[in-house]
């Protein structure tokens, strides 16, 4: 089987010695021409692996901030065909840059499943991470995205204990995703002990790169938990960069994707900085 | 689809009810919601459990709740006979204590020491706040924004009882955002909390919970009806919300396949009109809260808002079993308008002295539609599952009083 863009991702990182940069920005946000322009420009700023939220109504796992984002990207029209449309004019820029689409199952049952996995695949995407599907719905999504080729990336969490992790892991490929708290997404950051202690606990189980995320919002916090997972997850703090962006009629202001892309470089620059031992 | 030897076997160990049910939740709840399933089964097969809820329900809620002859409404409508029964009499004023009562005392087997809850109505939060304040737990109660404004009385209520409404603004500001609010209030305290979900829908095992709590309204009209007619009834009516009222009445007769069996969605202002809480009638499959069901959302897969005068229909989804008993055909689904349950909740105020909540008004005028057809000899039970106290002052604002 040859490699996938995701990992090679992860081995040209290992190789490099570093942690890698994972970045989270909603499909869409505030605009399709706004959130394509910072898609375009992510892998430029050192994002090392691009998660695209595919906006949904109802994001239960989700903050105020990414709930926001995924409301005002439905408000200017965004749909998951056009999510799908925006992957597929970056991948006919970079061929190299995974990107790993996140969201909720009901826009994707909605387009239906066999559809979904085909035009996802046809479109340039390398993963999945869905946020309401469990192990214990793997037959729904999971395995025919799987089967096609697509990676299932799986979220761990402070309650999968040992007796669980294994499950999560089943069928889970690329990386797995620890969400180092408990909580929704935007909320508090875990400390680095946490975070070491977890990231020893998951490779007790898989040779997958970890990701850690949830709460990370310096580049000396990226810093921190690059040192010591395979990669930093973040989130929130973009798509707030976004917000800050937005002119009073809330639309995109004029400096709003060099704000972003500069925020992202921030946090690049701050994982490089954090070699592993 | 073929027709299953019994309509009371569900849900599967996976939750499924046919297609529907399920458990579509984040990992973070996924290790808790199994946890629950697995306190309910050891729950239900220990008598000291069932004790304890049967001392509770007769004691503190006044159960067993009549089962009463609606004279003056039998003559109005000229047809069946009509019978309600009579869960609006229950502590609290609505069937919503049956299941809180249930579900607070898993909590305190399990050894939560939190409890939180969504409402739309308000009527669940209020039966929330009241077990909790029972067995003496802190209660947090969602709420979204809109509802709170349209149910203030209730809003009171909960603060009475010592629970802490926090209005939810997130979406709409309805019950779907305060279920949304409610999960990712428990995603971030899972060890200490318990949630009460409020009606028959949810991930697994809340639905077939729920309905097992509100069963006891169908066993009791079973006995009831037995005791003043020497038979069953001929046919059920019950509103929906998630659906957990008219599961309770609906599943013990589930088998009992003379009984027709009817549930009434909210079509707010007709369902042409797209601004209704119809979700079998007027929606489609989908996946939110942790099951599969019907429900109101666009192409693309989002989430469309309810409407209906009744905060506690006022959602887009349904509980995922009536999902299945609808595809099955076992229960017929139909729909009355705000304008129908105004008009009934002001006809048996008058007739039966009984001022209904606007969720079984929508009920009555289903049976208002159809009894005046039926032989005399018809045996309708209606489920009067709430009284209408915390809705006067919607009433009057809708009828242009001033109060
Ligand atoms: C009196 C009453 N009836 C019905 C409902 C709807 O819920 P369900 O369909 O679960 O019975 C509510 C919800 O708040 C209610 O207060």
């Amino acid at each position: 089987m040859s490699e996938s863009r995701l990992e090679r991702r992860f081995a040209a990182l290992k190789a490099e010695g570093r942690g890698g940069l994972v970045t989270f920005t909603t499909a869409g946000d505030p605009d399709y021409d706004t959130a394509y322009k910072i898609l375009q420009r992510l892998p430029e700023a050192g994002a090392d692996v691009i998660e695209l939220g595919m906006p949904f109504s109802d994001p239960m796992a989700d903050g105020p901030s990414i709930q926001a984002a995924g409301l005002r990207a439905l408000d200017a029209g965004m749909t998951l065909r056009k999510t799908l449309e925006m992957v597929r004019s970056f991948r006919a820029e970079d061929d190299v840059t995974p990107i790993v689409l996140m969201g909720y199952y009901n826009p994707i049952y909605s387009y239906g499943v066999d559809a979904f996995v085909k035009d996802a695949l046809d479109a340039g995407v390398d993963g999945l991470i869905i946020v309401d599907l469990p192990p214990e719905e793997d037959d729904e999504l999971c395995e025919p995205a799987v089967a096609a080729g697509l990676h299932f990336i799986r979220l761990a969490t402070p309650t999968t204990d040992d007796a669980r992790l294994p499950k999560v892991l089943t069928n889970t490929s690329g990386f797995i995703y620890y969400v180092s708290i408990m909580g929704i997404t935007g909320t508090k950051a875990a400390s680095g002990d946490a975070v070491r202690a977890a990231v020893t606990r998951l490779k007790g189980h898989t040779d997958l790169p970890v990701a850690v995320g949830f709460g990370i919002r310096t580049p000396e916090q990226a810093a921190e938990v690059a040192a010591v997972a395979d990669a930093a997850v973040v989130g929130t703090a973009i798509v707030e960069q976004v917000k800050a962006g937005l002119g009073p009629d809330g639309l995109a202001g004029a400096g709003l994707v060099d704000g972003v892309i500069d925020y992202v470089a921030s946090l690049a620059q701050g994982v490089r900085a954090a070699r592993q031992g | 689809m073929t027709t299953p030897n019994s309509y009371t076997t569900g849900p599967d160990e996976r939750g499924h009810f046919g297609n529907f049910g399920g458990r579509f939740v984040a990992e973070t709840l996924m290790p808790l919601i199994l946890e629950v399933e697995e306190a309910y089964d050891a729950a239900k097969n220990d008598p000291s459990y069932q004790a304890d809820i049967d001392y509770y329900a007769k004691h503190y809620t006044g159960r067993p709740s009549p089962l009463y002859f609606a004279e003056r409404l039998t003559q109005e409508f000229g047809g069946a006979k009509v019978y309600f029964k009579r869960d609006e009499l229950n502590h609290t004023g609505s069937h919503k204590i049956n299941n809180c009562l249930g579900q607070v005392l898993l909590a305190k087997r399990m050894g939560k020491t939190r409890i939180i809850a969504e409402t739309g109505a308000g009527q669940h939060g209020v039966a929330a706040a009241t077990v909790c304040a029972l067995f003496n737990l802190p209660c947090i109660v969602y709420m979204g924004a809109t509802d709170i404004a349209r149910q203030a009385p209730n809003v009171f209520r909960m603060k009475l009882l010592g629970a802490e409404v926090v209005p939810v603004t997130s979406g709409t500001g309805t019950l779907k955002d305060a279920m949304n609010d409610a999960l990712r209030d428990w995603v971030a305290n899972v060890e200490s909390t318990f949630y009460i979900i409020g009606t028959a829908a949810g991930p697994h095992p809340y639905p077939a919970m729920v309905r097992d709590f509100q069963s006891v309204i169908g066993r009791e009209v079973r006995e009831q009806m037995m005791e003043a007619e020497g038979r069953l009834p001929d046919s059920l009516v019950a509103c929906i919300g998630g659906g957990s009222n008219a599961l309770g009445l609906f599943h013990p007769f589930l088998n009992d396949q003379d009984v027709q069996i009817t549930g009434v969605e909210a079509a707010g202002h007709g369902i042409p009109t797209g601004e209704h809480a119809a979700s079998l009638t007027g929606g489609r499959p989908g996946v939110l809260h942790g099951n599969r069901t019907y429900l109101l959302q666009t192409d693309d897969g989002q989430i469309k808002d309810a409407h209906s005068i009744s905060a506690g229909l006022d959602y887009p989804g349904i509980g995922p079993e009536h999902s299945w008993l609808n595809d099955i055909g076992r229960v017929k689904y139909v729909s009355a308008t705000d304008k129908e349950a105004l008009e009934c909740f002001q006809l048996c105020s008058r007739l039966e002295g009984i001022i209904p909540a606007l969720e079984p008004s929508h009920a009555l005028a289903h049976v208002r539609k159809v009894a005046p057809d039926l032989p005399r000899d018809h045996l309708l039970v209606m489920n009067m599952c709430g009284r209408g106290d915390k809705d006067v002052f919607t009433v009057a604002e809708a009828l242009g009083v001033e109060i």
